[in-house]
């Protein structure tokens, strides 16, 4: 071949795999449907490789779901440890590329609506595709409801209390059978936790990646405030309750001493600490101490868990919150049909998928946490989840007898959350790295930037 | 060894005067043009498309988003109302203010550091090699590593932390780094800096080694010290290095967001980490705002758009 023909097919060739290599760029999974007449869905956050166990009792699940389904085959994709990592999430949502049946927390159903991905599959979940749909609490329902249409099934719900390293708490010389129920008790446990020395934080907390501001609003919950006025038009925080949560955190911080050196934590960042054993109290769901120990390499038998304290007695409120499964706009009938019962299969039937407890109670993973109240009290789901979660129980259920003996109402997040929440950082990490902070001038400045923040619509 | 041809030295041996054969196809048409170099275009089209569908395709999408607004999967034309909202957010100034001091405090350390840290590496007579592998080192670690060193053991506000503890052996205060919010700046410069000079060193180095020797010595000779020989010599001999490796900086450190990200957790106290390109981190990917987030994104565009114009029509001047 001559170097002119040489580089003609070399320069064709290279056009040629660029062509290629944009073409496969494009994602399109709407096979839906085969000529066998096999029904096709893709579903994500299926566990990621390092989740062994996880992963392998996902993979069963849609093997014998498929075997009790044969028309339907499951195409899982794994979206990260992390199933709903806000900015991958915007992403797939912005570029069109979120599996079939997609995973999103509960406060997540306005973007879904806004990208215009979200599809209405109110007709369609019923007891036929969900035989548990109508023991499923109501409220966890309107969650994913909007204008009287049902876009997402909700498969997971939490609210927050007081979680405590028990070690740490017998080594300080207290009760840890008797959490602190109240803001100056947890502040009296956390000095003489903190005093035990080695970078031990009495209390820790979070004030950086959204995480603070979201914290700050279940801590004005426990107060009996809340984040925006009833219309949801003005902030409502720059208050007393406001200014007390700030309070209780400086005098913690900088009267006692007793939260650390180390500030402007995020998720990762305290679970990292408490996996670590240098944290005494924080505030969370009952599945951090999952992450905790599935995570940070923590130890079960460690944590406990009493309800979100209050300022003089039991708590006013809780934040709470949970996850469900979105349906893809532009599916066939029988496809939403099929990723109905794919998730009443592995999230919402007692014995199976997530409530496999027979399945989980050898592997490294907690049987008997007070979660995640799907099923409404007294339901046949939830008797018979309830049931099964005792018989299988591998952590000590008696670690989280004060936060279930002693329920506090739960209170969801508002409207704007994460734009809030990032205002609200500023505050938290003024309160916990400023020695000489103002209260009541961090409130005002936050207060201001919510009111535009509202104001413009964002 | 020098990189370029000496000065003075005559036009590069080109490519022969054009055959009379090529001046006739460009008479014969665009055509047989395009048919001639055809090998040519082709190889280009690979080029091309990436521009295009990387570069291009995007800037003029975001454009275009920055006067849409998405909601309930409708997307209607909105004139300026994104840049509105973008400019009444609360963190708005507070993100162009922080962009800005981080901006001229890399000028201020990282532009002068890596300038003299070359000159010095040029001077030496030994162990050359070895300080240039040294001073290259940190380019090779992934800026996300790099910073997480910074953030764990040398930032740590404790008296653990590496620098807490010179400081302490030292006798000096300590100081709380990343959580005060008047050391954040200078701390993600300082990483900043250690980071990404070793890239600018090299440059320096060989604009330095293009420097005849002749005007060192007739300096010398005129009795010019070391300091008069780099004002007089070193700096107008590398200025057009000096101006694009300026202008390279200035847009590379107004798109700070790497820094903030992890040695901040984001915002860092009390905003004082925040930047423009995290602000539009967060209208995009947290607040539900990608339209806002084209629309910073639009702005800070016009703005690195105006510091090239004015690099342009300053060495346009000079030269």
């Amino acid at each position: 071949m001559s170097v002119p023909q040489y580089r003609k097919v070399a320069a064709a060739a290279l056009a040629a795999g660029l062509g290629l290599s944009l073409a496969a760029c494009s994602t399109k999974s709407d096979d839906s449907a085969d000529a066998g007449g096999k029904v096709t869905i893709t579903v994500d956050c299926q566990p990621v490789g390092a989740q062994k166990e996880l992963l392998k009792n996902w993979n069963d699940d849609v093997a014998e779901f498929q075997r009790q389904n044969p028309t339907i085959v499951v195409k899982s994709v794994s979206v990260g440890e992390q199933c709903n990592n806000p900015p991958d999430f915007t992403a797939r949502l912005a570029g069109g590329t979120v599996t079939d049946v997609f995973y999103g927390y509960m406060t997540d159903l306005q973007q879904v609506l806004d990208s215009g991905q979200a599809m209405d599959i109110t007709g369609y979940a019923t007891t036929d595709t969900i035989p548990t749909w109508d023991s499923v609490d109501p409220a966890l329902k309107e969650v994913f409801t909007d204008g009287g249409k049902l876009y997402g099934i909700p498969v997971k719900n939490y609210s927050m209390g007081l979680i405590y390293n028990k070690a740490l708490f017998q080594r300080a010389g207290l009760d840890a059978a008797n959490p602190p129920r109240t803001w100056p008790e947890v502040r009296a446990a956390a000095k003489k936790i903190s005093a035990l020395g080695g970078g031990v934080a009495g209390y820790s907390e979070y004030s950086a990646g959204n995480t603070g501001g979201w914290h700050f609003t279940s801590l004005l919950y426990s107060q009996g405030g809340q984040v925006l006025s009833a219309d949801g038009k003005k902030a409502d925080f720059n208050n007393p309750t406001g200014k007390q949560v700030l309070q209780n955190l400086k005098d913690m911080r900088y009267g006692d001493n007793s939260m650390g050196s180390r500030q402007l934590l995020q998720w990762g960042d305290l679970l990292t600490n408490a996996g670590a054993g240098k944290v005494g109290m924080f505030i969370g769901a009952p599945d951090a101490t999952q992450a905790i120990v599935s995570q940070f390499q923590g130890k079960y038998q460690d944590w406990a868990m009493g309800p979100l304290p209050g300022q003089d007695g039991p708590a006013k409120a809780t934040l709470g919150g949970g996850e469900g499964y979105f349906f893809k706009k532009g599916l066939s009938p029988e496809q939403v049909k099929a990723g109905l019962k794919w998730i009443a299969y592995q999230k919402l039937t007692p014995g199976k998928g997530q409530f496999d407890y027979v399945r989980a109670k050898p592997q490294n993973y907690p049987v008997g946490l007070p979660q995640p109240l799907l099923f409404t009290g007294g339901s046949d789901a939830q008797k018979q989840e309830l049931e099964l979660r005792k018989a299988n129980a591998n952590v000590d259920t008696t670690n989280f007898t004060a936060f279930e003996a002693n329920p506090v109402p739960i209170k969801g997040e508002p409207r704007n959350a994460q734009a809030i929440y990032a205002v609200l950082d500023a505050a938290m990490s003024g309160v916990l790295t400023n020695p000489n902070a103002n209260i009541d001038a961090l409130l005002k400045t936050a207060e201001d930037k919510v009111n535009q923040l509202l104001a413009a619509g964002s | 060894m020098a990189l370029t041809t000496a000065p003075g030295a005559t036009r590069r041996p080109g490519r022969p005067a054009p055959p009379p054969r090529q001046t006739a196809a460009r008479r014969a048409g665009l055509g047989r043009k395009v048919r001639d170099n055809l090998t040519g275009h082709t190889f280009l089209i690979g080029a091309v498309a990436c521009f295009a569908v990387f570069s291009w395709y995007p800037m003029v999408r975001g454009v275009v988003m920055s006067f849409q607004r998405t909601r309930r999967g409708e997307t209607t034309w909105v004139g300026w109302d994104n840049y509105a909202r973008i400019i009444a957010d609360p963190s708005f100034w507070t993100a162009w203010k922080n962009t800005f001091v981080f901006t001229g405090l890399a000028l201020v350390l990282g532009y002068a550091v890596p300038f003299f840290v070359a000159i010095l590496l040029n001077e030496l007579r030994h162990a050359k090699g070895y300080l240039r592998v040294l001073v290259y080192l940190p380019v090779m670690l992934p800026p996300a590593s790099a910073l997480f060193l910074f953030k764990f053991y040398a930032y740590d506000p404790s008296e653990a932390g590496l620098f807490n503890a010179v400081l302490t052996a030292l006798g000096l205060p300590t100081s709380e780094w990343m959580q005060s919010p008047t050391m954040t700046m200078p701390a993600m410069v300082l990483a900043s800096t250690w980071m990404n000079m070793g890239g600018a060193v090299l440059i320096y180095l060989a604009a330095l080694q293009n420097i005849p020797g002749e005007l060192y010595e007739a300096a010398e000779i005129d009795g010019a010290g070391v300091w008069r020989r780099i004002v007089h010599v070193t700096i107008p001999q590398t200025r057009l290095i000096l101006a694009l490796l300026a202008m390279l900086q200035i847009v590379a450190t107004m798109q700070l967001f790497i820094e903030p990200l992890i040695l901040a957790n984001g915002a860092g106290t009390e905003d004082s980490a925040t930047s423009v390109a995290y602000l539009i981190y967060q209208h995009g990917f947290f607040q539900n705002d990608l339209n806002g987030a084209a629309a910073l994104g639009v702005i800070m565009l016009v703005v690195l758009a105006g510091f090239s114009a004015v690099y342009v029509r300053l060495t346009a001047r000079q030269d």
